[in-house]
């Protein structure tokens, strides 16, 4: 397809990293922010083509993965009661709660249903007046133009038996607190391509200065990321730490102003708890007060409840870019897709997925003497 | 979960700004797009499709300059293939 096939061309990859492999003298540490990215990465097998000096590091950039375990709670509770229809993105039906997964309420009877928009469960509303319907609002930046939207129509339109289970993050405050962290390693970003479409990018360019740390806006198709950590490297290289584009096609400096505008409208930021990370301040959305009536929490009496995280996987150092997948004890092992202990083994964007999925044969190679013994 | 694919505006209905929608061809798989983020959008234009939004129109004069970065930085890559030979 147009736009696709001519980004995943294998010669002009090989161009790429013999190019970075004499750009590269010194050891770098990258992170790519998004899981869609990570997906990709390992997909095509971009960070085989790398240098042995240049290291990806995956970050917390799939919000499956992010969405705390105290809102998988209250979406089980919500979707669990008989006047509810509560409708969803397919991969947030398998993140594992304290004991049981939207799934599992799915198969108990509950009337659970995946949706492609926010407006398919919004017109589910229309259809059923006499049902409660809620959508599960995940998502960064990327996803808020679309929720918003769904309750901007819902408002227009005076539908009353629609509401959103909101659990919006943020993408640049997550990238402060990988940054401001005593263990961090990371030394430049590939910042997330879409979510820069619709914010753009002139917030990234105070953390560029701060921290001095290279951000290079990056697409998501094998030469867009080898041309963002081109990008990247030579920044680093070159001792320069600013904010760049590689992904024009697609982004400018200011985002899409009209999008940004209905954002602004319906939601407000609020501090966010991120799955495996914690509480983080001003690192989310929340609706404002003008669109409460629309907001799930409250209309179901949950938004007080409190759920604290008890896991024994180590998906926020995963998150957080400190450790890899194949580091944690249960990955493969008490820990697969079918049975998932955490959420980055849960969303085909996470991380630990993403290596169960392309690089399970290569690490078992690898890691089985460890296993016997 | 923050894919965006891209597709071409095939037709456009709607005079409200808020539910002008589109049926956009992805290879031809047609689906149903909201406009409301792309107002100046028009048949035949390239869009980025998110959960049913389009959130941006392609800027079809920025799409090659992939190529012609690598064609820059590429040359330094031809260098050290001649070194290695």
């Amino acid at each position: 397809m147009k736009f696709i096939d001519e980004y995943r061309d294998a010669e002009a990859a090989k161009r790429f990293a013999a190019a970075l492999r004499h750009i590269t003298s010194r050891p770098w540490t990258i992170m790519e922010v998004c899981g869609g990215q990570t997906h990709a990465i390992v997909r095509f097998g971009v960070d085989e083509l790398l240098p042995k000096e240049v290291t990806l590091v995956h970050g917390p950039g799939c919000p499956v993965c992010v969405t705390p375990v105290e809102l998988i709670e209250k979406a089980i509770e919500i979707a669990s009661r008989p006047d509810v229809i509560f409708c969803s993105f397919g991969d947030m039906l398998r993140v594992p709660g304290l004991s049981k997964d939207l799934l599992s309420v799915k198969a108990d009877g509950g009337d659970v249903r995946i949706v492609y928009s926010p407006l398919d469960a919004l017109a589910t509303a229309q259809e059923n007046p006499s049902r409660q319907v809620v959508f599960f609002a995940v998502g960064f930046e990327t996803t808020a133009p679309a929720n918003a939207m769904a309750v901007f129509q819902a408002f227009r339109q005076g539908i009353g038996n629609f509401s959103l289970l909101v659990s919006h993050v943020l993408v640049p405050p997550a990238m402060e607190a990988i940054l401001s962290s005593p263990s961090n390693r990371v030394q430049g970003f590939l910042a997330a391509g879409h979510v820069c479409t619709v914010m753009g990018y002139s917030e990234y360019e105070p953390i560029a200065r701060k921290y001095r740390v290279p951000i290079v806006v990056t697409g998501f198709e094998p030469l867009d990321i080898l041309q963002g950590i081109c990008m990247t490297v030579r920044q680093l290289e070159e001792g320069r730490a600013q904010v760049e584009n590689q992904y024009s096609r697609a982004v400018n400096r200011n985002g899409n102003r009209q999008a940004q505008e209905l954002i602004r409208e319906i939601f407000e930021v609020t501090p966010r708890k991120w799955r495996g990370v914690g509480e983080i301040p001003s690192s989310g959305l929340g609706l404002r007060p003008k669109y409460a009536a629309w907001d799930a929490e409250r209309r179901f009496g949950l938004a007080d409840r409190i759920v604290e995280e008890a896991t024994v996987c180590i998906s926020g150092s995963v998150l957080r870019g400190e450790k890899k997948p194949h580091e944690c004890p249960a990955f493969g092992a008490a820990c697969t897709p079918e049975h998932p202990l955490g959420a980055t083994m849960v969303s085909t964007e996470g991380a630990c997925a993403a290596y169960y999925r392309y690089r399970r044969i290569q690490m078992r190679h690898t890691h089985a003497p460890e296993h016997q013994s | 979960m923050c894919l965006a694919v891209p597709g071409k505006i095939v037709s456009i209905e709607g005079d409200d700004p808020v539910f002008r929608s589109a049926r956009v061809s992805f290879g031809g798989v047609i689906k149903q797009v909201n406009l409301a983020y792309v107002p100046d959008a028009g048949i035949g234009d390239w869009v980025l499709v998110h959960v049913g939004f389009a959130l941006n129109t392609i800027d079809e004069e920025e799409a090659n300059q992939v190529f012609e970065y690598l064609r820059q930085i590429g040359d330094l890559g031809e260098m050290e293939n001649e070194e290695a030979k």
